[in-house]
């Protein structure tokens, strides 16, 4: 008797525990290496994302603001090191704006000495055919570089603003990202 | 045997009800919510800047450095509440979150059509109480209904370029919210 009692509540606990911090919600939209819950941003939020929500203090982006799509992996499925060199390239959906963070697994921003922590549309240097490259690493590179002060994981959060994308888009065609590629690691 | 299989299975179902039951009691337990975080430093119903996140300090978890944020944490019990802000040169927007973190409703400058966003929060009550002819006039006016009495407005202002800083606090910095 006790000890079914103590089974139930260990694996229910662990179970909430597990769904909370391994960011196991429902109902997102994968892309390529980046995943965005544009129901999270609106009152039909699932019960285990407004739980994550309640847990690390994060306020969800409005879905009449934008949306979020996060990476932690690159396209093959690595998770993101901070020692090696990655690149970001292509083109992003349609948005009036949108911003490109890197972020610690706990949602702080990472310090570096170059003191930039993102890309905003208006600020990144594009190819002449519009889509851009993004080095991410620990090393200074020419271009745009995105520093990852050497942390040994990270992830990406690329926000578009006032844009078309939502719980609609489905696939890559709609709303293409760009790809994510590990290069070398020091 | 029976008997211990039978006392397996009733340990996972309670297991299950466990794991719901924390699940979805735990956004109203949650001491460090966004909600509680922005309490430590916005009074009632009054527009207070959010410090810009740094690597050493954030007030919240995730936020976009590219913009400044200010946030009225409101309180309705005493009436509606009237807001306004000025629209910026670059992307402005204003969302709206219950006590518990959902966000109920956003509006950005684009949307709103006009150089300010300008309108009136109140409970679902409170309009129902709205007189007959302020309804009429109400159609040139926007109206949220707010879920919850109490809950967040978080108004931001996109800086594109680090130049623009100082514009976008200027924006933030002509915001209101008051008790009508």
């Amino acid at each position: 008797m006790m000890l079914a009692l103590v089974i139930a509540a260990a694996i229910g606990l662990s179970g909430t525990w597990l769904a909370l911090t391994q960011g196991t919600a429902y109902g997102g939209v994968t892309i390529g290496a980046w995943t965005g819950w544009p129901k999270n941003g609106t009152p039909g939020i699932d019960p285990y994302a407004r739980a994550i929500v309640a847990r690390t203090g994060e306020l969800p982006i409005g879905s009449g603001d934008g949306v979020a799509f996060y990476a932690r992996t690159d396209d093959a499925g690595q998770p993101l090191d901070g020692r090696c060199d990655v690149l970001l390239s292509g083109v992003t959906p349609q948005a009036r704006f949108w911003t490109l963070t890197l972020y610690d697994p706990e949602g702080r921003l990472v310090a570096n000495s170059a003191q930039r922590q993102g890309f905003t549309s208006q600020e990144i240097i594009r190819n002449a055919d519009g889509s851009f490259d993004v080095n991410v690493g620990p090393r200074a590179r020419p271009g745009n570089w995105l520093p990852t002060g050497g942390v040994e994981k990270y992830l990406l959060v690329l926000r578009l603003y006032d844009t078309p994308v939502g719980m609609a888009t489905r696939t890559g065609r709609e709303a293409p990202m760009p790809a994510i590629t590990k290069r070398a690691c020091s | 045997m029976i008997r211990v299989a039978l006392w397996l299975l009733g340990a996972l179902l309670l297991a299950g009800i466990v794991h719901l039951a924390t699940v979805l009691v735990l956004p109203r337990m949650a001491g460090q919510d966004a909600y509680a975080r922005v309490s430590a430093i916005a009074p009632v119903n009054a527009v207070v800047p959010v410090p810009t996140p740094t690597p050493e300090k954030a007030i919240m978890p995730f936020m976009d450095p590219a913009f400044e944020v200010s946030i009225c944490r409101y309180d309705l019990s005493r009436g509606p509440l009237k807001f306004s802000v000025p629209i910026g040169q670059a992307y402005t927007s204003v969302s709206f979150y219950t006590r518990s973190d959902v966000a109920y409703y956003a509006i950005n400058d684009r949307a709103a059509g006009r150089r300010v966003i300008e309108l009136d929060l109140m409970t679902a009550a409170q309009r129902a109480d709205l007189p007959e002819n302020e309804e009429i006039t109400a159609a040139d006016r926007l109206i949220v209904t707010s879920p919850t009495i109490t809950g967040l407005i978080v108004i931001r202002a996109l800086a594109p370029e680090p130049g623009f800083v100082a514009a976008a606090r200027g924006v933030l910095a002509a915001a209101q919210c008051r008790s009508q």
